[in-house]
């Protein structure tokens, strides 16, 4: 990443007079748009900048050098799942055979789009060991939104719809009670035990028959595996409620163990975390829904199927929760996650997990004698520190105790990003590691050897990390003035 | 058991197993009860060299046909200039997630401002967010909105000349949101002001959602349409095509409280649907009711102007369910496209791309009446999409299906017991190509 700030805007390099565009000369001239009543047209003028091409391809490339990608390093952001986006997928997906298809084009023209999205969901549905999934979500909340549209269809359709609670872990992600309240749902808590995870004491007075259903991660936000899980699915499936699965977390069980295994009914996969389509700057994503056996048919519209000559169809259900994107969501970024579900295969599906789980082990135990490690033990993909142990300045006597945000902050001076911070919130110093399988043990000595010249840092030169970041393109952000004096356009600056 | 995408070595592997202090890659599971590991092997494809993968894929690509474009229904068929895609392949922006850590995502922030700034020009308010997937549910998130900014208030008022394809949507999440959605007739293609007005009288209205240029392809006049909400504390939603915005009077200007829509007119290929991005502006007083991402400018530490996430107490991390939406997208990649495609075209490339567009579909429009085969359904002035409805001997599927194999997507079918077709055109459909499809056209029908 370039240390130099690029700060300029698009707009500061505008000229009256230049263009970046050519288009056809007009040789239809039978109308023009002067025929449109004024009334009906803009009076403002429109305020966009007037650049040349190379001016517009500087400014991006200048910008994009003040930027920080998987491409450029590690980036162990927790709950995130940054792992490499295979550069093959790319190119698939700008295939023209795709992205010049209109979405009301006839099914008989986009047999092998369609096979292709009948292809992903038939994998995913193996995966997670579940009957059929939709990949119409654009994204994990999305998919989580949908998911639990689904709960309350299934409800209504047996004329059970007193359910109107739903009960979330204090670990979960903000988008589990977000999402049930869009969906019109409320939210029921359930509190963690010292080690984590679900207080299955405190779930069951909790069960009864106005609850829809439970969402649950597992292995959890903490990183922990959920051994109660059959416990807890059989107790909500007891009282009628159906077993939400958050997929954010599904990258350390691929092909060890199952959700759908697991006693869950509805879940959703985030394709930009588990199946490597990039992030993006943080979309677009896609959040794949699937269901067991017996609530296909409230998944939303459209629908795809097979039929028995070997085509394709594209169908709506009349018992269908409704719609939930106008066509099949993020048709490209379907395209990328099949690319990559066909490169790893059964083979290596399976020991992207394994992998993920080796390389989170692996930072814990080489930095627990440096980080606070509140739960000790096994972590799956990922695992989260309370800041720093007390010997290297985590306590919190007095006003200028070093936190977590330093430690991330100076993390940037010495080329990696940060974990993610301050979430889950049942610790207040958390810091979410989560490497991937896609590093390597170099990679990750390097991180731990800074992880813990940092700690060094934080005990003997305390001052450097309150006032890190020194190196990167811009010093610490004011957050407070951004929030005080709200600018968002350019206009307002 | 060295594959691509993982560097570890055996030899790494038992290194790290040791540190770890377990004895193989399975006992790292060894808390998972055995009654819930997976026993079998997935029955799922084997791995593929990226020779394979390119065949396999490419074929399926192969099989799908694309056509000549006249239609739109949400979709527009505009050029995407190479320098686009170009630059969005620049992996720092694509590699990188959510811009968490400012200091090192200075440019994924600074172009969303822009997106931001660019937005609020052409929809004439005053601030955008960044976060919405695509206008469909864009449109949703605005009428979650109408809904919490009216407090008591659970009734939304929608045009029937809205994509019903949004509407389906718009619906879906009514349903689940508890929002009483009431559908306004429309009248010659337009949408009913008299009724609007008497929906509102009852004042219980949160919210009247319209569409710019509607469904039909209708410029609908929306004069008064803002006094009249507010003097029942109702506010007026415009949902507009995009690259319409810029020559149409916007929503601003309208008097709208909330615009909403896709922006994919603005230099997205059309993909099958997706990705798109919705857009979701504003003016300051709704600001801590609106969903999503927020990008605001701030200083560092030395003085530098910068830009950060902002205003994130109404978000879902921070606020849980009490936040004005589940959104955790900030659809960054997509918002890349809409701010170097309008770089690019500034505001006289978009006043070309639209009076092209225009000329096109004006000249389409003519040929297809000349040809005794269609006639005009509506009065309203249109933009670059029109309905007709089809008046041919050939049942209309049969003809549809005829140029569907000559390579045309002859427009969208509205009604098909009206026999209602609504045709688009853009800045890519040539004289050429649109004589061409009109003799078609006259052959088959």
């Amino acid at each position: 990443m370039n240390k130099t700030y690029y700060g300029k805007l698009i707009f500061e390099l505008s000229k009256s007079g230049r263009t970046g565009y050519s288009l056809p000369e007009s040789t239809m001239k039978n109308h023009s748009m002067d025929e449109l009543p004024s009334a009906l047209l803009r009076e403002k003028p429109l305020g966009l900048p007037e650049v040349d091409e190379l001016t517009v391809v500087r400014h991006y490339t200048n910008m994009s050098n003040n930027n920080f990608g998987v491409d450029t390093g590690f980036y162990p952001l927790g709950s995130c799942t940054m792992k490499y986006n295979p550069k093959i997928n790319e190119e698939m997906a700008a295939l023209k055979g795709f992205t010049n298809l209109h979405p009301a084009q006839c099914e008989c023209t986009t047999q092998g789009a369609l096979e292709l999205y009948w292809e992903v969901q038939r994998t995913l549905s193996e995966i997670a060991g579940l009957s059929a999934f939709t990949l119409n979500p654009y994204a994990g909340a999305h998919g989580e939104l949908t998911g639990l549209m689904v709960i309350r269809k299934y409800h209504e359709m047996r004329g059970d719809t007193a359910r109107t609670k739903i009960i979330v872990p204090d670990s979960a992600h903000g988008t589990n009670p977000a999402s049930a309240a869009v969906c019109g749902l409320q939210i029921v808590q359930v509190k963690s035990t010292a080690d984590g995870t679900v207080d299955v004491e405190d779930l069951k007075p909790l069960l009864g028959d106005d609850i829809a259903g439970m969402m649950m991660t597992n292995p959890n936000t903490l990183g922990i595996f959920e051994k109660k899980i059959p416990e807890i699915a059989r107790l909500v499936h007891e009282c009628g409620g159906l077993m939400y699965y958050d997929g954010a977390n599904l990258n350390p069980m691929l092909g060890v163990c199952r959700p759908g295994d697991m006693g869950f009914d509805v879940m959703h996969i985030n394709l930009h975390k588990t199946f490597a389509t990039p992030h993006g700057g943080g979309g677009p994503g896609s959040g794949p829904v699937g269901v067991r056996q017996g609530l296909e048919e409230y998944l939303p519209n459209p629908q795809v199927v097979k039929n028995s000559d070997g085509s394709f169809s594209i169908r709506t259900n009349e018992n269908s929760l409704g719609s939930v994107s106008p066509l099949f969501g993020n048709y490209a970024v379907i395209v990328r996650a099949y690319a990559y579900l066909l490169s790893l295969g059964k083979e290596n599906v399976p020991l992207a997990g394994k992998l993920s789980v080796l390389n989170a082990n692996y930072i814990k135990e080489c930095l627990k004698e440096y980080y606070k490690l509140p739960i000790d033990g096994l972590c799956k993909h990922e695992f989260v520190f309370d800041g720093l142990r007390e010997e290297y300045g985590g306590d919190h006597h007095d006003a200028g105790h070093v936190t977590t945000l330093d430690v991330a902050k100076r993390l940037l001076d010495y080329g990696f990003h940060a974990p993610t911070i301050y979430f889950p919130l049942l610790f207040h110093e958390a810091m979410m590691i989560e490497p991937t399988e896609t590093e390597s043990k170099d990679t990750l000595d390097e991180f731990i050897e800074v992880m813990r010249t940092i700690a060094l840092e934080a005990r003997d030169h305390r001052e450097m990390l309150k006032t890190a970041p020194h190196t990167t393109p811009v010093r610490r952000l004011d957050d407070v003035k951004a929030v005080k004096e709200p600018k968002f356009t350019y206009a307002a600056l | 058991m060295s594959y691509k995408y993982f560097p570890h070595t055996e030899q790494d592997i038992s290194e790290m197993l040791k540190v770890i202090g377990v004895g193989s890659l399975d006992e790292l599971y060894a808390e998972v009860p055995e009654e819930l590991k997976f026993a079998r092997e997935l029955n799922i494809p084997s791995e593929k060299s990226e020779i394979e993968v390119r065949e396999i894929i490419e074929g399926m690509a192969a099989r799908n046909k694309q056509l000549v474009c006249f239609a739109g229904c949400g979709t527009y068929n505009h050029y995407t200039p190479s320098v686009i895609p170009y630059i969005a392949s620049r992996s720092e922006f694509s590699t990188s997630y959510t811009p968490y850590q400012a200091e090192i995502s200075q440019g994924t922030l600074q172009y969303i401002f822009e997106y931001q700034s660019m937005m609020a020009e052409l929809t004439g308010m005053e601030i955008s967010n960044a976060s919405m997937y695509d206008g469909a549910t864009a449109t949703a998130e605005a009428m979650m909105m109408c809904v919490a900014a009216a407090k008591k208030r659970r009734k939304v008022l929608i045009s029937a000349t809205f994509n019903p394809a949004v509407l389906q949507v718009v619906r879906t999440y009514a349903k689940y949101h508890g929002v009483d959605l009431v559908e306004v007739p429309a009248k010659n293609g337009a949408t009913d002001k008299a009724a609007i007005e008497t929906l509102l009288a009852a004042g219980d209205v949160a919210g009247v959602m319209v569409a710019q240029p509607n469904y039909y392809g209708c410029i609908e006049d929306f004069s008064g349409l803002a006094d009249a909400c507010h003097a029942q504390k109702s506010l007026l939603v415009i949902n507009s095509v995009a690259s319409a915005l810029g020559v149409l009077k916007s929503p601003g200007e309208w008097g709208a409280d909330i615009a909403c829509g896709d922006a994919q007119s603005l230099g997205i290929p059309m993909g099958y649907g997706g990705p798109y991005i919705g857009y979701l502006c504003t003016n300051s007083a709704l600001i801590r009711k609106m969903p999503g991402r927020l990008v605001g400018a701030t200083t560092d530490a030395e003085g530098k102007r910068c830009f950060v996430l902002t205003m994130q107490a109404r978000e879902q991390h921070i606020r849980r369910e009490k936040a004005t939406s589940n959104i955790c997208t900030a659809q960054g990649f997509m918002c890349l496209y809409v701010a170097s495609y309008l770089s690019l075209m500034g505001p006289k490339g978009l006043h070309k791309v639209n009076s092209l567009s225009y000329e096109a579909a004006h000249y389409l429009h003519d040929a297809l009446v000349d040809t005794g085969l269609f006639e005009d359904v509506y009065e309203s002035p249109y933009l670059n999409e029109f309905t007709l409805r089809y008046t041919g001997a050939t049942p209309l599927h049969e003809l549809r299906k005829q140029l569907t194999a000559e390579g045309y997507l002859a427009g969208v079918v509205a009604d098909e017991k009206e026999q209602l077709v609504i045709f688009a055109a853009t800045e890519q459909n040539s004289k050429t190509q649109i004589d061409a499809f009109v003799a078609t056209v006259s052959q088959r029908a």
